[in-house]
């Protein structure tokens, strides 16, 4: 802690603030070569809209602590500006479709200036309730005011009718691809220079104490107003990027759902830390697109799932990966792993055959009458025989006997590898 | 004139209902400053209990079981989920409940499936109390009425009146010194969630039948009756009563008079443009009343929370 | 941030007739009060004499009943608390006011923002800032935190979180600092510390300090104001306010007596 010279070599060098984000860049040119299928471009590229949009929430949610149940909304009306846009020929052959997230950005900050106007007077639940209450509004005038929201079958355009880019005209699902990892990298980058800014660090100061930062000099409103506004402006490229490539927005991208989701997703990943977000959009995106497949009870899974982050890790996954970063920096974590495998690997397995026990009794409950089979885990079960709810009943409680009985050990370990940092 | 009878007993009892949510939230987050989020679940929750339980023993039963188990299980949620959560602070709390209210309408989903049941008001019920100018009101109604305004009564005897709602208001103000007299706070909080969650619990029994149940109530009822409690202003119960009887009203009457934009239009001297459909303005001229009955509510919020932040009657925020 | 030189002496705050009361008890009873710029002064009163209120009323927490309070001939009725702070006045908080979650080091540098002349600015990187990095070095060395500037401010001890609230009100530069009963719940040899630091980081400003125990303002402060029931007493030297019968009376007998 006493090392200051380290600090100062730090400042010097950019290197390792610039790595990361070469890493990412690399990673997000090459994925498509790897996973080639169309399906799998589909996933990457929700993925990638679900990042900038999880950012742009957690500029108010981590950095700014204002908790929004209405942000659907500023992503929406971006992506339908960004609709209406497409559909006005006029004015889209002049523009190239990669400028097109830009008008969604504009219109998603021009939403939130007028929003932010009064919601941002307080923060807490004062500024939740508003959110919530101006997010409904919004959601339920898609179906009155039609001309701009298109009633209940939305509006859609084609994104090719735009200007040529170097005579790309975004007829391929890859070309899309790398558009929304240009978008990705641009915003991704702005957001986190943006916390670096005197306005991030001053947001940060008022999530912490607003009180105390109006006494430094900084009004506590505006500064709140002006992350309100970025964010509404990050969400628009999100929303803008959602309408080239899915080509159709509807009510659904405005309401409550919408809105809980992208909460769900920051929590998940992480409100404490600039890159949970996009943890929590890359596993979310994954949990939603294969579970479902796999189960029709995936959102019961991960409200669950949800529900135990607040309670028990409200620092979400990155939160419980940056625990043990000082474990790292001593070089332990190899001193982990023994004892977390004989935590993880019988609960994960535990767990899995409680979720089974409940597919069992969900199917029990809700199959057609006759229909006594069902697969899980590539194997077919009688629902009516004792067999599959023994077996799995005997795994779930073996597994997460073991689980807790090796639990203390496991918290003893996790002492033990961080007890140099109190020592010194 | 008969009809404006008619629509004041039917908004009367929804703004009662409404109530009986609002009620409970308010009084949750006057005692903890946590707004439960879930408030509305568990009023489906008392909606489904008492199917399930008038399937066996019939429709008295379930009002008199069903409220309980909602609100034994919201005391649950309150011991081992809110006062675990509180000390990350409000925002981790009410995205706690947040949580809790996708569980819990998962859970239902689970449990009884997407379909809505069939749970019915109870044949004694069923016939005519009076007629006003050949619109029959429902015994159910009356009885509903009857229920809230009873319950109204006695939380306002028990708050008021009692010495245990003594505590519970001097709690609210000063539970630091209300611990060190001697009384368990943290189980006065329980109690008041619990009892709270069990006053939606009513109010689910006796909707349920009538606004059907089916695992989107909540959600139907939830966003409303947040939006019920930021009108009365945070914490104040009879702002509470009086969002929720104007609300109630709101909606009932403008959904009943279908007043049309294109008249108001009309007499303030514009002309409506020909042909509407291809004007950009078709969206405002068509407008009625009925269509935006609904969001009334929150346009209402809107207004109150520019011009008067701490809502009708309420004197501090969150 | 020193002070010009044809300031000093100039009346820095004054307190005109100044009244509070909280529903119908009336807690500031008529204040009159004016501090010389560069004067250290200290108010002090026994406990529910109403120097929190005061100290409250002066930097616009509460709104005053009657009365102006007026800092450089600037009157401060209706200012927000931002808009009073960009006046040169800053204040402490008698239950310590910091940023938990944020580093130490992050904690002087916000403090520092404003008054560098950064506003709401997002076109530029903090840490880019020699300047600003070498001025909050400079208050972390002063106020002896320089070796935890790394340290979230939360876990710091308690003296210390003292002695960074200290920092944070000095560092935006302003020269009325008010300081609300910086060493309250401090044990002695803490208390010597924080006094010294108060000194040294407030040399060549106007400090205004309410504080309950006086034998920590006695070798500290120019002037001392007693507040006894909402009203001043009694205003001077050190000596005039210790020799004073009525001051005597109503509050520093028994305390001299242990004092010597």
């Amino acid at each position: 802690m006493t090392d200051l010279t380290q600090t100062t070599a730090a400042r010097s060098s950019i290197m390792p603030q610039v790595l990361p984000w070469v890493i990412a860049l690399g990673f997000l040119l090459v994925m498509p070569l790897i996973f080639t299928s169309n399906s799998a471009l589909t996933i990457m590229n929700q993925m990638a809209m679900t990042i900038i949009f999880a950012l742009a929430y957690n500029m108010l949610l981590g950095q700014g602590g204002m908790l929004s149940f209405g942000h659907a909304v500023y992503m929406g009306v971006g992506g339908f500006a960004c609709v209406h846009i497409m559909n006005w020929d006029a004015f889209f052959g002049l523009i190239p479709l990669p400028v097109l997230p830009i008008f969604g950005g504009l219109f998603g900050m021009g939403l939130a200036l007028i929003v932010g106007a009064f919601s941002t007077r307080k923060a807490g639940t004062v500024f939740a309730m508003i959110s919530l209450g101006v997010g409904e509004l919004i959601a339920a005038c898609s179906v009155i005011i039609v001309v701009f929201f298109g009633g209940e079958e939305g509006i859609s355009g084609d994104r090719t009718y735009g200007l040529p880019f170097f005579g790309i005209e975004f007829l391929r699902q890859i070309e899309v691809y790398y558009l929304v990892v240009f978008w990705l990298m641009v915003s991704a980058v702005l957001m986190y220079l943006w916390s670096r800014t005197p306005m991030g660090r001053m947001a940060n100061a008022v999530r912490d104490n607003p009180e105390r930062a109006e006494f430094l000099g900084y009004s506590a409103r505006w500064v709140r107003f002006y992350s309100f506004v970025a964010s509404g402006f990050f969400a628009g490229i999100a929303g803008g990027l959602f309408a080239i490539n899915y080509e159709i927005l509807t009510e659904e991208n405005l309401n409550l759902t919408q809105s809980g989701a992208i909460l769900l997703v920051t929590f998940l990943g992480g409100a404490g830390f600039f890159f949970g977000p996009i943890i929590g959009a890359i596993v979310f995106t994954l949990l939603q697109t294969v579970l479902s497949l796999e189960t029709e009870l995936w959102q019961l899974y991960v409200g669950a799932l949800f529900v135990a982050t607040v309670m028990f890790f409200p620092g979400g996954l990155a939160g419980l990966l940056m625990l043990h970063a000082p474990a790292a920096k001593m070089g332990r974590l190899s001193h982990l792993a023994g004892p977390y495998a004989k935590v993880l690997f019988p609960g994960i397995i535990g767990t899995l055959a409680l979720c089974c026990l409940i597919e069992l009794t969900f199917h029990l409950r809700h199959a057609s009458i006759g229909d006594h089979e069902m697969v899980l885990f590539w194997t077919t079960f009688n629902t009516h025989s004792p067999v599959p709810w023994l077996l799995f009943g005997a795994i779930a409680a073996g597994g997460l006997w073991l689980a807790k009985r090796g639990a203390p050990d496991m918290a003893e370990a996790f002492h033990e590898a961080n007890v140099m940092k109190g020592a010194a | 004139m008969d009809l404006i009878a008619v629509n004041i007993i039917d908004g009367l009892v929804t703004g009662l209902l409404l109530f009986m949510l609002s009620a409970g939230l308010t009084l949750i987050f006057s005692m903890m400053g946590v707004l439960n989020f879930a408030h509305a679940s568990f009023y489906m929750l008392g909606a489904y209990f008492a199917y399930q339980i008038s399937i066996y023993l019939g429709f008295w039963m379930g009002l008199l079981i069903a409220p309980i188990l909602v609100g034994v299980l919201g005391a649950g949620v309150e011991r081992y989920g809110l006062r675990r959560v509180h000390q990350y602070g409000h925002v981790p709390e009410l995205i706690f409940t947040f949580g809790l209210a996708l569980l819990i309408e998962e859970v239902v989903q689970f449990v009884w499936g997407k379909n809505q049941m069939p749970y019915e008001t109870p044949e004694i019920l069923q016939f005519t109390a009076f007629a006003i100018a050949g619109n029959s009101i429902p015994a159910y109604k009356v009885f509903m009425i009857f229920i809230s305004v009873t319950i109204f009564i006695g939380l306002l005897y028990v708050l008021t009146r009692t010495r245990i709602g003594m505590i519970i208001q001097a709690a609210l103000s000063y539970p630091k010194t209300v611990e060190a007299l001697g009384h368990n706070v943290p189980f006065i909080f329980m109690g008041v969630f619990g009892v709270g969650t069990a006053l939606a619990g009513v109010a689910g029994v006796i909707a349920g039948p009538v606004l059907s149940t089916f695992p989107g109530m909540a959600f139907v009822l939830g966003s409303i009756v947040f939006v019920t409690i930021v009108i009365g202003g945070l914490g104040s119960l009879w702002g509470a009563l009086v969002a929720s009887l104007l609300i109630g009203w709101l909606t009932t009457f403008a959904k009943s008079y279908n007043l049309r934009m294109e008249d108001l239009l009309t007499t303030l001297g514009f002309n409506k443009p020909e042909p509407i459909w291809d004007s950009a303005w078709q969206d405002l001229w068509t407008l009625t009343s009925p269509q935006v009955a609904d969001i009334l509510p929150y346009i209402l919020m809107v207004l109150i929370l520019v011009f008067r932040p701490y809502g009708l009657f309420g004197k501090r925020d969150a | 941030m020193n002070m010009a030189p044809q300031l000093v002496g100039y009346p820095a705050l004054e307190l005109e007739n100044l009244h509070k009361s909280f529903g119908k008890a009336e807690i500031i009873r008529g204040v009159d009060l004016s501090v010389a710029a560069g004067e250290r002064h200290a108010i002090i009163g026994p406990n529910g004499a109403g120097k929190s209120t005061l100290f409250n009323l002066i930097t616009a927490r509460f709104p005053a009943t009657e009365g102006k309070v007026r800092l450089h001939g600037t009157d401060l009725a209706g200012m927000a608390p931002y808009e009073i702070n960009r006046l040169g006045l800053s204040r402490s908080f008698q239950i310590t006011n910091i940023f938990p979650r944020m580093s130490v080091f992050e904690n002087v540098r916000c403090a520092l923002l404003w008054s560098m002349g950064y506003k709401y600015s997002f076109w530029k990187i903090v840490s880019r800032s020699r300047a600003l990095t070498e001025a909050a070095e400079d208050i972390l060395d002063q106020i002896n935190l320089l070796n935890r500037r790394e340290l979230p401010a939360g876990v710091l001890s308690y003296a210390e979180q003292r002695a960074l609230e200290i920092g944070i009100t000095i560092a935006g530069g302003a020269d009325v600092i008010m300081l609300d009963e910086p060493t309250a719940g401090m044990s002695h040899s803490e208390t010597d510390y924080i006094v010294d630091l108060i000194r040294k980081v407030t040399e060549n400003k106007t400090l205004i300090m309410v504080e309950h125990d006086m034998g920590v303002v006695f070798g500290l402060a120019d002037r001392i104001s007693v507040l006894v029931y909402g009203e001043i007493i009694a205003s001077g030297t050190p000596e005039d306010v210790r020799a004073d019968p009525k001051v005597q009376e109503a509050y520093l007998g028994a305390a001299l007596e242990e004092e010597h």
